[in-house]
């Protein structure tokens, strides 16, 4: 029964990164690096609990995410796509402004109880599957929206036309130009996809997993989904596996703290962030040794007019 | 009728003026080749055809009716494509997939297999055979341009433009392609032929265009010209030729063995055999050319001499000195120059100025530097005093690097790496880009050089090159060497046929009667 | 006669790439992006309901309006030119070191351990350039670890930095409640102070500390290293091109530890700066994310260690005036840095346009050919 209610938590707190980690995979799939996902994730999670305290209802919630997500990475695009500006002090910047912006525009929400958040939902039928039932289908909409989009961003990117021009614009944009096809219109695109989904992934904490509003609440979080990226080699499938993992750390932590061991909370607050260095580097061997590749024209920004 | 017709063109990059006013015409049915040296505007001119650059002024017509082109869409919906010099290919996909890639309205669900079904029937249609499932990544040079043609096939292109295309085949594959671009004319197509290379223009062409200096000098019918009349139009004076023949090694098979390479082996970035058992030998005074088609093991063998690659196994002794396992610093060390085959990505730094790219290979030697610091007044007087031994037409020490000329900077980085009076040369492409003058130039330093003493590995492309520089010429296929043979009456059919892998070990057999051009010649009576 | 007419009108005017930019133009882009960030911001404060000519105004006040505001902006400004210098000369590398905020605290622990627990009898004379050691190594040990993980595994430095910025903070907050934590602290987590010994000595009345000079020779060897030694030559070369060094025989992953030892040390010695000159001992929230703003003003600084010292007073000056926002308005603090990230979004942009320049086009290519543009 533990081990059940430590996985079910772990799906639970694993949907905000899965988010958060799909919408970056779409962004750098399309050759555009995005560090800004702590940022987006925070005007999420802030643009979702605000509208739900406003409207009591969590679902123009989780729309208010997506635009907040959506709106913080069109400056990225804008500044990296049309201006050329460096993807990495972007993103940070992105990171920066998020955080403080949240803090400022956030302060009276900090403390006050959700009226309305997404609870747990039962899936009638699949809920009463043993074990699977309940670590899989008594999770919250949210969760379940994060099952679909698994399958279907797989599907976009490997057996779809606008699926082939991602992979390709990512590779090599100056190809994808001579086809005639628009790598600026292809990259604004999914940057800001990748931006609601991580403002989506905000709001699963605010509105979800953890119903309120904090400065800095998404703690690391926006991070941790961006080393999962070179974990799942840029695909979501396996992107699904190395959130819950996080998610199953991170329900770990609170069941330890919560059973009264003696290991120091503060070290078992540090898991997370020293899982994520161990994965990094283990995921960053894995792809050395069997040659898999970031995209090649990842962080690299294109210009047609002008020779080399 | 004019298939294609550019009025006026005018396209500049900044303060350069890549196309001055051009007027160019290509008709169906013919094979237009666009002659002119590096540097003369060319490919700009191809690639505002291509819609991929906008001309700041001019026009451009389709069958007579004025286009403007506001992206390679646009022209690729005229009928117009082009296969560049670098190919526009995605490496991790395949044949099939490359060819759908921007194809207009055929549905959200990728079908592949009708897509590799046409494919392989215009591949049997001009023998331009490839596997559509292949991912490009596996597929030789020779290959991937198959691929680019069918794929301008496919998406149903009536003028396809060939950027330098024979530039990457050995010259039995250019012979094929030349035959190729002559079915396709004879279809209907209209084949328009980016070269520098007289005899191939020759070869391939029904009509001439000339350019020089980004401006038209004249077109002309193939029949009314010769390759005398053409180099003059070209270049603007009487063309020398690459360097006349020079006499034969100084010191011949007298002199001391400044590079040895012996078994050779090592790995590619894609970690595939890139070389096999390679064995090497070039003495003092003595140029080796490396003749093979790019991709062969040319870069990894420049790359493991140079400590910048680790061999997997076998050795390199320089000047008797075992070097297999140095680093690079220590190689300089040694006494060896390298002209690396990528100029501004590794030889140069472009936005650092002249006396900072200079001091590369020197900064912490004696005079430039003092224990931990720079001597900043030693360090301009050496950079001023190569500027102007090696003539670098440049406005200052203090310019930056990538506001020189191709050529010019080609001739800063010689004048770094021969400044140290260098007893192995490592060249790669050292003329690639470049143009007349500056190939000249470049070719006499390396001659000197020669003529001091220096061992000179001579890794080229251009058989023209090789043949003219080298004392012996060695050809990589597959990272091995097939054969070794005398410049000197080299047969360039029997370096063709090394090059594409046959005749392996027949080392003494080189009498096939094919002189230089022949196989080109062969053609020309279309 | 049709002209290309589409990407500017009639080709009177045309955006063209500068060469480079000119330096008044490089001057003025930094002063650009401020003036619009704060525009943008009071847009902002107006959208929450504030007077935004108040809320500026009371940050001005607050930073520079007085004495002792400014000595206050001079204390920020010392561990914040510390981390910038640090994060410079790790970005000219473009090693993309964000954990300065960890190596501040690793900084910051290392000095406090030796004043309490190490050394805590010694004079002032040898107990601070020890602590100032102690600050520098254990930056550097804690930069060193993302180093090493990049040089010789190729391990992403900005994720592990970062991380380990979480995992610092973590420790030393561990520290402050736990084996460290000062029995008559009356419950607020923090050491036993430090003696007097270990205090950096102050120019009293106001709170500025001997930790100015530090930051001030800091950016003096960082400029001589970078303007007039080999390593700094190498530092610049891999910066701009990996391969050209690679093949210049320069050794990347030693200088990838060397400079992210020393980019960490520069932080370690703002933490040690921070607990000797003005806490006196380790505590919570030590730094106000001194690290983070860091990255701001190393880069606003282009790299250039002595426009650090001048951006990073001015970023100061937002921090304390943020801070006199809370005290006298009751805003939140947060402004601070939700401008700081505005800035820097202009800054970006501008940087790129800078490069570009709006050109009247003189005459037409063949003037017969083109009435129209005459």
């Amino acid at each position: 029964m533990l081990v059940i209610s430590v996985l079910a938590a772990a799906i639970g707190a694993g949907t905000a990164i899965l988010f958060a980690c799909l919408g970056e995979i779409l962004c750098e799939r399309a050759g555009i690096l995005n560090l800004g996902v702590e940022g987006m994730m925070l005007s999420g999670a802030l643009a979702g609990f605000a509208t739900t305290y406003g409207t009591g209802n969590p679902w123009l919630g989780a729309l208010a995410a997506l635009a907040a997500g959506g709106l913080l990475s069109l400056i990225h695009a804008l500044l990296t796509i049309s201006l050329n500006a460096n993807q990495v002090v972007s993103g940070l910047a992105l990171t920066l402004f998020g955080g403080g912006l949240t803090a400022f525009l956030g302060q009276p929400l900090v403390g006050l109880p959700a009226p309305a958040s997404f609870g747990k939902l039962p899936i009638p039928g699949l809920a009463a599957i043993p074990v699977l039932g309940p670590i899989l289908f008594r999770q919250d909409a949210l969760t379940y929206l994060s099952y679909a989009l698994v399958p279907l961003l797989w599907y976009w990117i490997y057996r779809t036309r606008p699926g082939l021009y991602l992979r390709a614009v990512g590779e090599s944009p100056a190809t994808v130009d001579a086809m005639g096809l628009s790598v600026q219109r292809l990259r604004y695109i999914y940057v800001v996809l990748g931006g609601m989904l991580a403002g989506l992934g905000g709001a699963a904490i605010s509105l979800a997993s953890n119903p309120g509003w904090t400065e800095n609440m998404t703690a690391g979080r926006g991070w941790i989904a961006i080393a999962l990226v070179i974990f799942a080699t840029w695909n979501p499938t396996r992107a699904a596996v190395g959130a819950y993992l996080f998610g199953g750390v991170e329900a770990l932590q609170f069941r330890l703290q919560g059973a009264g061991t003696s290991i120091s909370p503060f070290f078992l607050n540090m898991l997370p962030y020293l899982f994520t260095i161990i994965v990094l580097v283990l995921a960053t061997r894995e792809t050395v040794r069997r040659r898999i590749a970031a995209p090649a024209a990842l962080g690299l920004p294109y210009f047609r007019e002008e020779r080399s | 009728m004019n298939a294609v017709e550019l009025t006026s063109v005018t396209k500049r990059f900044g303060s350069v003026v890549a196309n001055d006013n051009v007027t160019f015409a290509a008709q169906v049915g013919e094979v237009h080749a666009l002659l002119g040296e590096n540097g003369a505007g060319k490919s700009t001119l191809m690639s505002v055809l291509a819609g991929l650059y906008r001309p700041d002024a001019g026009t451009i017509a389709v069958n007579g009716a004025v286009q403007h082109f506001r992206s390679p869409r646009d022209a690729i919906a005229q009928g117009i494509g082009m296969v560049y010099q670098h190919f526009m290919l995605v490496d991790s996909l395949t044949v099939a997939e490359n060819a759908m890639l921007g194809q207009a309205g055929h549905g959200v669900r990728l079908h592949t297999a009708p897509v590799e079904r046409e494919l392989a029937e215009l591949g049997q249609r001009y023998g331009l055979a490839v596997d559509p499932r292949a991912r490009i990544w596996q597929l030789s040079v020779g290959e991937q341009q198959r691929v680019e043609i069918l794929r301008l096939l496919y998406r149903g292109a009536k003028v396809l433009v060939f950027d330098e295309p024979t530039a990457v085949l050995t010259p039995q594959e250019a012979a094929g392609l030349i035959g190729t671009l002559r079915d396709m004319a004879a279809d209907g197509l209209c084949i328009i032929f980016i070269s520098h290379k007289l005899d191939e223009v020759l070869a391939v062409a029904d009509r001439i265009t000339v350019l020089r200096h980004g401006r038209t000098v004249t077109t002309v019918e193939r029949r009314a010209t010769n390759r005398h009349e053409l180099a003059r139009l070209m270049v603007g004076r009487e063309l020398m030729g690459v360097v006349a023949d020079q006499p034969q090694a100084v010191a011949g098979d007298a002199g001391v063995v400044n590079l040895e390479v012996r078994g050779l082996s090592a790995e590619g970035d894609k970690g595939v055999r890139a070389l096999q058992g390679v064995e090497l030998q070039v003495r003092s005074g003595e140029i080796l050319g490396i003749a093979g088609v790019a991709g062969n093991g040319q870069r990894e063998l420049a790359e493991v001499i140079t400590g910048l690659r680790r061999a997997t196994s076998g050795e390199v002794r320089i000047g008797g000195q075992d070097t297999t396992r140095c680093s690079p610093r220590e190689i300089v060390a040694a006494g060896v120059a390298h002209i690396p085959e990528d100029r501004n990505g590794t030889g140069l730094i472009p936005s650092l100025d002249l006396q900072d790219n200079l001091i590369l290979k020197h900064y912490r030697q004696q005079p430039l530097a003092r224990g931990l610091f720079l001597n900043g007044a030693a360090i301009g007087n050496f950079a001023d005093r190569l500027l102007s031994k090696y003539n670098v037409a440049a406005p200052s020490r203090a310019a930056k690097a990538r506001l020189l000329s191709g050529g010019n900077q080609q001739k800063l980085l010689l004048a770094r790496e021969l400044s140290g009076q260098p007893r192995l040369i490592v060249a790669v492409h050292p003329t690639r880009g470049v143009d007349v003058g500056a190939t000249e130039a470049i070719h006499h330093l390396l001659l000197a050089q020669r003529s001091r003493g220096a061992a000179v590995l001579l890794i080229s492309e251009d058989l023209d090159e090789l043949l003219a520089l080298s004392d012996r010429i060695a050809v990589l296929y597959e990272g091995k060497v097939m054969d070794t043979v005398p410049a000197r009456g080299a047969d360039v059919g029997y370096l063709g046929l090394l090059m594409a892998g046959g005749a392996q070990s027949g080392a003494a057999d080189h009498g096939r009667p094919m002189d230089t051009g022949g196989i080109i010649n062969q053609d020309v009576a279309h | 006669m049709k002209l290309e007419t589409r990407r500017v009108r009639p080709g009177l005017w045309r955006i063209e790439r500068r060469t480079a930019p000119t330096a008044g133009v490089a001057a003025l882009v930094p002063l650009v992006s401020i003036l619009l960030a704060l525009l943008l911001g009071a847009l902002l404060l107006l959208l929450a309901g504030q007077n935004p000519l108040v809320v500026y105004g009371a940050m001005l006040n607050g930073a520079f309006g007085s004495l002792n505001g400014v000595a206050e902006t001079i204390v920020k400004t010392i561990p914040l030119s510390l981390a910038a210098l640090g994060v410079g000369i790790a970005f000219r590398m473009l090693l993309w070191n964000i954990g300065a905020e960890g190596q501040l605290y690793f900084g910051a622990i290392a000095a406090t351990g030796l004043a309490l627990y190490v050394m805590p009898w010694a004079p002032t004379v040898v107990l601070l350039p020890m602590m100032v050691l102690a600050g520098f190594v254990g930056g550097a040990l804690w930069g060193l670890i993302p180093g090493a993980l990049r040089a010789f595994l190729n391990v992403n430095e900005i994720i592990t930095s970062l991380m380990l910025n979480y995992v610092a903070i973590l420790f030393s907050e561990y520290l402050v409640h736990g084996p460290w934590r000062n029995p008559q602290g009356l419950g607020f987590p923090g050491t036993r102070t430090l003696p007097d010994s270990a205090w950096l000595p102050r120019l009293s009345p106001t709170r500025v500390h001997l930790g100015l000079l530090l930051a001030v020779i800091a950016a003096g060897v960082l400029f001589v290293i970078l303007r007039r030694t080999w390593w700094g030559y190498e530092i610049r070369v891999i910066g701009e091109n990996q391969r050209a060094a690679r093949y210049a025989g320069i050794n990347i992953p030693r200088n990838m530890l060397l400079v992210m030892a020393v980019s960490g040390g520069l932080a370690g010695i703002a933490g040690m700066s921070e607990v000797a000159g003005i806490a006196h001992q380790l505590q919570r929230s030590l730094s106000p994310g001194y690290g983070y703003t860091a990255i701001i003003v190393a880069w606003l600084a282009k790299l250039n260690p002595w426009s650090t010292l001048m951006v990073a007073f001015l970023f100061a000056g937002l921090l304390v005036g943020g801070d006199q926002l809370q005290i006298s308005m009751g805003l939140p603090a947060a402004i601070a840095p939700m401008l700081q990230g505005t800035i820097l979004f202009f800054l970006l942009g501008g940087e790129v346009l800078s490069r570009y320049r709006l050109t009247k086009v003189r005459r037409g290519p063949t003037p017969d050919l083109n009435p129209a543009q005459r």
